[in-house]
Order: structure tokens, then C-alpha cells, then sequence
């Protein structure tokens, strides 16, 4: 496989470069749609990003953003821009199925928060994309609809949940995505392909409409190939929703202006002691270390920080995350939607919901709920629950102190680089390691971003560098991550992702082919 | 299978019962408890549903701040604390009435606690301790199709209606109420009578029992005088007044012959059969639930400021035990008549008829007498009853004027209820004022002097008492609207 | 071993979840290790430290008594496995809550 550069053509353009181009009548929102439905027709099939296409609907709400713009009407700074949209929104015009059998066909009768505030922008929504069911995973693999694949290497995990959304964006299906992060899944997706992966601090984005997986932790945000883009997708989709109690009503942190400031002069820049060392892969060590040497090279100011209790995030996560999903999901319980199994007149509501139930789920899914529950009994509450419930406590403390020291903190975005398909598949605590750097800040529901920061050497394949921001402080990370990116492609002559492999549009190898590593033509 | 019982009267002889109450009530407000549904009565099956009511995926409550409200002023009224601080908790269990598959409800951290009601039977003032009074929300309503009787067992299949989802359900919850000897049943009675009249009276909830929107369940326990407490039954389904007296009677009578035979209580809910009275075993559950409560993640902590509760304290309306306090010192009423009122349901009719300038005696006659007679013999409450206080007030007066005497009273009120018009119309209509002037009268006296010499003889041998025979052919002559008195009178001077 | 197969068994009913015997093994043997490693949170030292149950520390949120459009009943009917007299069609429910 070579490296292709940037696609020519509408694909290859940045989703600021496509709104303006549309704003100024340079191009059609319909041509630009157009052009993206043809690439996802073209190389979807290798990649699986998408469960739905919505070609009709895509091209429709282009065509009205064109009639706007020939009537005068004012456009938002994303109208006309196509976007692949998480499979775990509710939309009215495309099925909703979270990657779950027990949803397959479901049509909402109402449309999530964000949903409608794409569409109120103009932006144009291509369709839903593949997930770990109801985003319980790290890979895309729990997917009940198969695996997407990383365009870096087909026989690696595009990373997840939000992995269709990453692997749209990094295969130029859309430059824009949007996925939601409960335990890092935005931002190790986003690193595992090579792109820019967002977490909004928690209740900056509603989640009205966002099928929950852990209430207190789910956060909608951008997926995007640039930081400016992440940051235009931040605004248009931020700020307070009365029909989410948790919504917070402060007004949204200037992302734009950040990114376009880019700028870490005199910034006091935190490296996290904890996140790094034993079980990191050398080649991502490596490459955030240069991050941080480039940072300082930069102007930045950089000590280390200890959070001592961060280490205990993992298994606090796996607690509260699951006791949160397992109440979360009883409502899939066949009674008034999705599938129904087992309904022959003589069994009761309460054997169908199990048979349903049973046969609707993953494994993943089941043992999280079983997790959930376990630790939710009574007897076991306050060991389990109660005790995750404060070390949360303890972690978000750690960020205080942190924050009082420091304007940011850095870390990798994840332990390694993309696994292959199949190989953590039935080995959960191994997958559950993908999420170790990026669990502190959903425990802390501060805002973190990833940005990329360079290709491991031994497997020439993306890292991540992880920027954590304080609450609310969401601009500082798009600040540090648009100064990182701008020094990076200087240095590199280009975007990290021009040096991924061209796709052939040739059918995947098996999902657990696991063919020698693309360390050839893509590596340093 | 029935239970064997033991008489009432030996049963509160060897055994000292406890009660505890815990009442639903769904309040009134005119939005559900988490979205912007009505909450109505009746309508077309799932047509006051919305995403959030209907648990679909992705869908978050919004708690309604008028519900909070309601529920603080149920605790103020019931003496409580408020809590400065307290979170909704998910209650989880599987059940196909309920959306979620959990009910958003509060578990250790309740809106109101540690507060108190006060009761009265026959004389005796029973002080009620409140645990606690939370909010949660209803379960949809379920209709049971196919088997024999319609009912949850032996059912085929059910259809749900969710238009009761979500509705605010507030829950009052008493502490263990021991000490009441053999008057526990009129004790829980009283108690729920007393809540229901609050509630009413803060205009939180329609209570309505018979359409569910004030639903009890009852716990007893009884033990032998001076031993400690002993297990407790929940008995669910009790949806009248005189069913919650008969449910603890009736377990009372139940346990106390368990007991007797050397038995064990069990721990476990019971339902109430109306038409027997008596109550049944739920199934015994083949695992202990186990509802994992925990802080609902999806809502906000609720933290009324003491201003907010001061608020709602000072805008509280005057409470029906201190109402009925002033009523009975205004009328001059006994214990005995004002609870005779109360237990009429005449107690709001009589104080409006009295504020229509009626006095309160008359009043109380006017609705206790004549009408609570007419209200029993049409089998409805007074209330319901098509003549208004004003009405009441009116005829009153006539006859405080002379226009009227009793008996043309009754059949003035008999018209009014049989909807023709207002007293002083009907009286025009009808010529029913009393007859007085002489000369109309005179003529009567005449006839009847002239219809009964016997009598009239005797009158003039100075037997003055049989001139009521006289009177009464008077009466009789013109159909009882006579001024009875002037008669009298009249006879006297022309026989004397 | 932190959790056995019969509670497995267990939450799995409670959780309405058919599982096969194979499932069963299966989930016995993971859940077992995933315990162990959550478990560690019982070493931090944590006494009197308030448990986090919300990201943001908000109070207060309410909605005011306002009524808001229904979905048609057709909508809310459309989806349903089963729907009979404008009602979700459930089987049989064997008992009270």
C-alpha cells in the first residue's frame, strides 16, 4: 500500500475550506454531498464505516442549503458541510440502532438535540455510522452489524466506540463526524486513525436523543481531520439544552477562536507521571515525548504532575460505568420497541423480555450488564459503587490540584496503537486497557482532546497526544492542539494522514487476517 | 382457600396490633413529573405521551418544579423537616407497565421527613407520625385480555396504556402507629380521611380514591400486650375509606388466628378483596427483589433554599384541623354535632350556606335533616346534590321571614332539586308563601268551626287543647299554608 | 475466585437475561476476573470522602408546568412488536409488582 497524500477533489478539502467554498457559491452544497456519497460508495464497502447511507435525505438538505444561499439567507459557518453521524442519536428520518440487534429497524419518532442542531446549520448528514453496541468497546468489533476497519491498515480496529465515525472521517467519507466519548470513545478512536477526536466537557452537549450507555459520563463531540474543524463542529452542536437537566448553562468556550489562536507561549503544560511507563507501547512513548519536547520548543512551560489516584480510574470506570448501563438498558425489555423473540402465546412478558433480551444482546453487552447489577446489590453497594463513587471524588481532586499548577495536562491518548481485529476480541480486560489515559477526564467530566502526534515506529501506525483541559475550559485544548498540529506539519510538509494508504477500493481481507504490519512506505 | 379468623373482640384482647400507612397520591399538577404531557383522566390510550413518559431510548427527564413545590407543601402541612439537600434514585425492576424498566422515585434522601398528623376517634386524639413524603412518578395502567375473569391471573395477554406514566406520584409514608387498641381500624381510617382532607385542602391532588389518584397500602402486626412489635403484612389494593377500616380489621383477625394456632406471621404483601373483605396472599416471590437503587445520574440534586420553603410555609391556606377548630367555636357546635357534620360530608356545605347568611343552626338542620335524607334515599353525597348552599340559605331565610313554614320549606328545596329554579321563583310559581291575613284565613275558621260542632263544643267548655284539631282542619283545608299560629288565634277569639 | 457461577446465574435472571449453560461458563470465568481487577478500588483510602454521582455540581433544574405537543398515537404505535385497542399488546404477566 502507498501513501496517497490528500485525495484531490471535494473529499480532500477541510470541512472550513468546503463551508466557505459553499458560502461563496464556489461550489454546491449538492456537488459536495454528492462527491462524499460517491467515496462512501466507493470505499465503504473496505471500510464499514456506515450501518445507514441517507443519500436522498443527504442530497435534499443539501439542495436546501444551496436555496438558501441563492435567496440570500445567512449560512452557518458549517452549512453545506457532510457529516457521519454516530449511530447513537435518535433520528426521525434514518433507523437508530446503537450497533444492537435489539434495535435493528428502529425508526425514533423524535430527533436527539444534536441531531437537530446539525440540521438547523445546514449541515448535511450522510447517514449513521458503525459503533460497539449501545458504545460499550474500544474497536467497533461488539458491533452487531461486523467490525469497521481502520483505512490505515484494513486488519486493525478503527478504535471505539465511535469507530465508524473515526473511520469515515480518516477515509474521506466525511470531514466531519460526530461520536461520543463515555470512557474515551472519541479520542482513542480519533488517535488510533490519525485524526483529531474531541470530548467537550460533560454538559456542555446535550444528550437529549444520545442513547445512553452511562448518563453521568456519555459526552457527545467532534471527530475531524483538522483542530479548526473539531473546534467549528464543537460550536455549532454546543451550549445548554433545557431538556437535558445535566446541560450546563454557561456560554460555550471560545474553541474557535482557540484553535485559530494556536499559540502555547507561556503555557504551563502539565505531563502526567501516572500515564506512561509499563504496558505503553516504546514507539508511542517516543513520539509523545517529542510532543512534549515540541511544546516547549514552542514556548510552552512544562513540569510534571502527579495524580495519584488515576491508577484507580480503570477499575472505579468499570464500575460506575457498567451499574450506570444496567439500569440504562432494562428499557430493551420487547414490551413497545425493537425486537420481540419469543412471544408464542403461552410464554410470559417476563420469559420473552429474557429470551429478547438474550438473543438481542453481545456478549459485551451482557457481562456489562451483569457487572452493573453486581455491583449495584445491595450488600455489595457500598464496596463496589459507593466505593468508585469516591474515587471519583478523589480523581477530580487530583485535576483540581492539577489545574491549580498547570493550564493543561498531557499524556498519550492510548497505551498502543490499533490492535488488530480479533485480537483482544474475547479477552475483556485487555480491551478495556485502550481506555487507561482517556477514563480520568470522563470520571472528571473536564474536557480532553486528541490530537495526532505522530506514527509509532515499529508499526507505522498513528499516536495520539491526549490534551487535558480544567471544566469549561474546553478552549485551552484546542489552543494547545491547533499549536501542536500547525508545528507538526511544518515539520512533516503536510497532514499525518497523507502518509496513510491509499485505499483500492478492493474487498477487506477476514476480520482477523492480521496480515504483517504496514510498516513499509507509511512510517517515519 | 380462607383464612381462618378469630372474632375482632378476642383479638384485640390478647393482641396489641401496629399500623403504618403509606398513601400514593398523584398530584394535580398540570404537567407530568418529568415532561410536558398532561396528566389527564381518561383519554384515548396513548395519546398523553411523549418521548421521556414513554422511556424511548436516548429521552431524559426534566423534573417539574411544581411538583417539588406540591410535594414541599404536602411536607409543611404534615409537620416536616425539608430537606436542604436530596437526589432522585432509580428504583429498578423489570415490569411491562413501567416505561423504563425502572421508576425514578427517591430512596434514602426524601424531600420531607420526621413529621406528625393528628387524628380523633370517639374523643381521642391519635398523633400519626410521618416518616417520609417523597415524589416519584406513576407506572402506565395495564388491561388484562382473555381468561375468566378479566383479572392479572389467567390472563392471555395485556394491553398497555401509558397515559398515566410519569404522572407526579407523591408518597406519604407514616412511622409504626402502636398503642391503638381495638380502634386501629378506625384509627387508619381516620388518618386517611384526615390526609385526604389536608391534601384537598392544599389543593395539591384531586384525591380521588375510586379513580386511583389516592391509593393506600396498610401494614399491620400484631403481638401479644407487652411483647415486641411482630411481623407486619403490606396489604396493597385498598382504594376506599372503608376498606383500609376493613383491611386491618381483617388481618388483625387473620393474624391473631395464625398466632393462636401457634403460627408464624409471614413478611409479605397481601392484596385487598373488595368483595369479600378480605385479604390475600401475593405471590411469594422465588427471590427476595432486590430494586439496586442508586442516584439517578439523569437528574440534578434538588436543594429548596430555606427562602423558597418559607415561602411556600407562608403561602400555606389554613389546615382542616385548625378550620374545623374555629368552625365548631363559631357555631357553638359539641365534639359530637361538628363530628356528626364531618362525618356527613356537610362540614364545607354548612360553612358556605352560613356564609350565604344563613344561621348556623338552621344550616346544619337544613343539611343534615331534610337533605341528608334526600342525599341517602338518591344514594349520593350531599355534595353532589343539585341545590347549592345559597340555595339553602335562601329558603332559610324565608322561613326566618314567615314566608315559608317547615313543611312548605321541604317542598320548596324538594322543587329546587327537582330543577325548578331558584326558592323565591317557585314560590311566586307555586303561591306556597304562608296564608296570614284574616280575611282568607277567617273564612277557613268559619268551616271548620261550622265541619265540627263536637269539637268546637268542647272548645267553649274551656278544653283550649283541642283546638289543634281545629288548626289542623285549618291546615288541612288550606293546604298547609296557613299561618298555623293565626288559626289558633282566630278559633279562640271566636269560641272564647 | 470472587464470584460464582450460581451468582451468575443469579444476575442473570436479574438482569433478564436467558443465558445457555455455555454463556453461563463462559460469563462465570470473565466476570471472576473483571471483579478481582474492579476490586482494587477497595484499597484506596477513602474514608469521609463524598461519593461523585454527577460530573457537574448543579442543583436545581427544573422544568415550569407547562404543557408540551404529545406524539400521535399512531407514532407512539408504530414501532411496537404488538399493538391491539390503540394499546402496547404484551404477553401475559404472571404477577403483581
Amino acid at each position: 500500500m502507498a501513501p496517497n497524500g490528500t485525495p484531490d477533489g471535494l473529499i480532500g478539502l477541510t470541512a472550513a475550506q468546503i463551508a466557505a467554498a459553499v458560502a461563496a457559491g464556489e461550489v454546491s452544497a449538492v456537488e459536495v454531498a454528492t462527491a462524499h456519497l460517491d467515496r462512501v460508495a466507493a470505499v465503504d464497502p473496505q471500510v464499514h464505516a456506515f450501518l445507514h447511507v441517507a443519500a436522498e435525505q443527504a442530497l435534499a438538505a443539501a439542495r436546501a442549503v444551496d436555496e438558501r444561499r441563492a435567496a440570500g439567507e445567512p449560512l452557518g459557518p458549517l452549512a453545506g458541510v457532510p457529516l457521519a453521524l454516530k449511530d447513537v442519536f435518535t433520528t426521525t428520518d434514518m433507523p437508530t440502532t446503537c450497533g444492537s440487534r435489539i434495535l435493528e429497524g428502529w425508526r425514533p419518532p423524535y430527533d436527539a438535540t444534536i441531531t437537530r442542531r446539525l440540521r438547523e446549520a445546514g449541515v448535511v448528514l450522510l447517514g449513521k455510522t458503525n459503533m460497539d453496541e449501545f458504545a460499550m468497546g474500544s474497536s467497533t468489533e461488539n458491533s452487531a452489524f461486523g467490525p469497521s476497519r481502520n483505512p490505515w491498515d484494513l486488519g486493525r480496529v478503527p478504535g471505539g466506540s465511535s469507530g465508524g465515525s473515526s473511520a469515515a472521517v480518516t477515509a474521506y467519507e466525511a470531514p466531519l463526524a460526530i461520536g461520543t466519548d463515555t470512557g474515551g470513545s472519541i479520542r482513542q478512536p480519533g488517535a488510533v486513525c490519525g485524526i483529531v477526536g474531541s470530548k467537550p466537557t460533560y454538559g456542555g452537549n446535550s444528550r437529549y436523543g444520545l442513547i445512553a450507555f452511562a448518563s453521568s459520563l456519555d459526552t457527545p463531540g467532534p471527530l475531524a481531520r483538522t483542530v479548526l474543524d473539531a473546534a467549528l463542529l464543537h460550536e455549532v452542536i454546543s451550549g445548554h439544552d433545557p431538556c437535558d437537566s445535566t446541560s450546563v448553562d454557561a456560554p460555550v468556550p471560545p474553541v474557535v477562536a482557540a484553535a485559530r489562536q494556536a499559540d502555547v507561549a507561556g503555557l504551563r503544560v502539565g505531563v502526567v507521571s501516572e500515564l506512561s511507563g509499563d504496558g505503553y507501547q516504546p514507539g508511542v512513548l517516543a513520539r509523545f515525548g517529542e510532543a512534549v519536547e515540541l511544546l516547549e520548543s514552542l514556548g510552552a512551560k512544562v513540569v510534571e504532575v502527579s495524580c495519584p489516584h488515576f491508577t484507580y480510574a480503570l477499575p472505579a470506570y468499570y464500575l460506575i460505568a457498567p451499574s450506570e448501563c444496567s439500569s440504562n438498558l432494562a428499557r430493551f425489555d420487547a414490551m413497545r420497541y425493537g425486537l420481540r423473540v419469543g412471544d408464542d402465546g403461552t410464554r410470559s412478558a417476563e420469559e420473552v423480555m429474557a429470551l429478547t433480551r438474550e438473543a438481542g444482546f453481545g456478549a459485551e453487552v451482557k457481562r456489562r450488564i451483569m457487572l452493573g447489577t453486581y455491583a449495584l446489590s445491595s450488600g455489595y453497594y457500598d464496596a463496589y459503587y459507593g466505593k468508585a463513587q469516591q474515587v471519583r471524588t478523589l480523581i477530580c481532586r487530583d485535576f483540581d490540584a492539577a489545574f491549580e499548577q498547570v493550564d493543561v495536562l498531557v499524556s498519550p491518548t492510548t497505551p498502543t496503537t490499533a490492535f488488530r481485529i480479533g485480537e483482544r476480541a474475547d479477552d475483556p480486560m485487555a480491551m478495556y486497557l485502550a481506555d487507561l489515559c482517556t477514563i480520568p477526564s470522563d470520571l472528571a467530566g473536564n474536557a480532553a482532546l486528541s490530537v495526532p502526534c505522530g506514527l509509532a515506529p515499529e508499526d507505522g501506525l498513528p499516536v495520539g497526544l491526549q490534551v487535558m483541559a480544567p471544566v469549561l475550559g474546553d478552549d485551552r485544548m484546542y489552543r494547545v492542539g491547533a499549536a501542536v498540529e500547525a508545528a507538526l506539519q511544518e515539520r512533516w510538509g503536510g497532514p499525518l494522514l497523507a502518509r496513510a494508504p491509499a485505499l483500492t477500493g478492493a474487498a477487506p481481507g477476514g476480520p482477523a487476517a492480521g496480515g504483517p504490519a504496514a510498516d513499509g512506505g507509511n512510517g517515519r | 382457600m380462607t383464612a381462618t379468623l378469630v372474632s375482632y373482640d378476642e383479638a384485640v384482647a390478647r393482641y396489641e396490633p401496629v399500623l403504618g400507612l403509606e398513601t400514593h397520591v398523584e398530584l394535580g399538577t398540570r404537567t407530568k413529573m418529568f415532561c410536558g404531557c398532561p396528566t389527564v383522566f381518561g383519554a384515548e390510550p396513548n395519546s398523553a405521551v411523549c418521548p421521556v413518559c414513554l422511556g424511548l431510548p436516548g429521552s431524559l427527564p426534566v423534573a417539574s418544579r411544581a411538583a417539588i413545590e406540591y410535594t414541599i407543601r404536602i411536607g409543611l402541612a404534615l409537620n416536616c423537616s425539608i430537606a436542604e439537600w436530596c437526589r432522585f434514585a432509580r428504583k429498578n425492576y423489570f415490569y411491562p407497565d413501567m416505561p423504563k424498566d425502572f421508576q425514578i422515585s427517591q430512596y434514602d434522601e426524601p424531600l420531607c421527613t420526621d413529621g406528625w398528623l393528628d387524628v380523633t376517634v370517639d374523643g381521642q386524639t391519635v398523633r400519626v407520625g410521618i416518616e417520609r413524603v417523597h415524589l416519584e412518578e406513576d407506572t402506565g395502567k395495564s388491561l388484562h385480555v382473555g381468561g375468566a375473569t378479566g383479572r392479572i391471573h389467567g390472563a392471555d395477554y395485556s394491553l398497555v396504556d401509558y397515559n398515566r406514566a410519569g404522572i407526579p406520584l407523591v408518597e406519604v409514608v407514616t412511622k409504626p402507629v402502636p398503642g391503638t387498641g381495638a380502634l386501629a381500624p378506625e384509627v387508619a381510617r381516620a388518618y386517611v380521611t384526615e390526609l385526604r382532607e389536608l391534601l384537598r385542602a392544599l389543593g395539591v391532588s384531586d384525591v380521588r380514591m375510586e379513580e386511583g389518584s389516592l391509593r393506600c397500602d396498610v401494614n399491620t402486626s400484631i403481638a401479644p400486650a407487652g411483647s415486641p412489635w411482630g411481623t407486619r403484612t403490606e396489604t396493597k389494593n385498598v382504594n376506599s375509606l372503608r376498606s383500609v377500616e376493613r383491611a386491618v380489621r381483617f388481618e388483625i383477625q387473620r393474624q391473631a388466628a395464625v398466632l393462636d394456632s401457634g403460627g408464624r406471621i409471614v413478611q409479605e404483601t397481601r392484596h385487598f378483596q373488595e368483595d369479600s373483605g378480605s385479604t390475600t396472599s401475593g405471590r411469594s416471590k422465588e427471590e427476595a427483589q432486590d430494586y439496586r437503587y442508586f442516584p439517578e445520574p439523569d437528574l440534578v440534586p434538588v436543594a429548596p433554599s430555606r427562602e423558597w420553603v418559607e415561602e411556600l410555609r407562608a403561602a400555606l391556606p389554613e389546615l382542616p384541623a385548625a378550620r374545623r377548630a374555629r368552625l365548631q367555636a363559631g357555631w357553638g357546635l359539641s365534639d359530637l354535632d361538628m363530628a356528626a357534620l364531618r362525618n356527613a360530608g356537610a362540614l364545607d356545605l354548612v360553612e358556605q350556606t352560613v356564609a350565604a347568611g344563613a344561621a348556623p343552626a338552621d344550616a346544619r338542620k337544613w343539611w343534615l335533616g331534610e337533605l341528608a335524607r334526600r342525599a341517602n334515599t338518591d344514594g349520593t353525597e350531599l355534595a353532589a346534590l343539585p341545590v347549592t348552599p345559597a340555595q339553602v340559605a335562601r329558603v332559610a331565610a324565608l322561613v326566618t321571614e314567615g314566608t315559608l313554614n317547615d313543611k312548605l320549606a321541604r317542598q320548596v328545596l324538594a322543587l329546587v332539586l327537582a330543577g325548578e329554579g331558584e326558592p323565591d321563583q317557585i314560590v311566586a310559581a307555586r303561591g306556597l308563601a304562608v296564608v296570614s291575613d284574616d280575611g282568607a284565613l277567617a273564612a277557613a275558621v268559619d268551616e271548620a268551626i261550622a265541619a265540627n260542632p263536637d269539637v268546637a263544643a268542647k272548645i267553649r267548655d274551656g278544653k283550649v287543647a283541642a283546638a289543634g284539631a281545629l288548626v289542623g282542619a285549618v291546615m288541612k283545608a288550606t293546604r298547609g299554608q296557613a299561618d298555623a299560629g293565626r288559626a289558633r288565634e282566630l278559633i279562640l277569639e271566636r269560641l272564647g | 475466585m470472587s464470584i460464582t457461577r450460581d451468582e451468575v446465574a443469579h444476575l442473570a435472571r436479574l438482569s433478564r437475561l436467558a443465558l445457555s449453560e455455555d454463556e453461563l461458563s463462559h460469563f462465570a470465568g470473565q466476570l471472576d476476573v473483571i471483579i478481582s481487577a474492579v476490586a482494587r478500588v477497595q484499597e484506596v483510602a477513602a474514608e469521609g470522602i463524598p461519593p461523585m454521582t454527577h460530573a457537574v455540581p448543579v442543583v436545581n433544574v427544573f422544568r415550569d408546568d407547562v404543557e408540551l405537543p404529545c406524539l400521535p398515537q399512531q407514532a407512539v404505535l408504530s414501532q411496537a412488536p404488538a399493538a391491539e385497542q390503540g394499546r402496547f399488546r404484551v404477553p401475559r404477566i404472571l404477577a403483581e409488582d
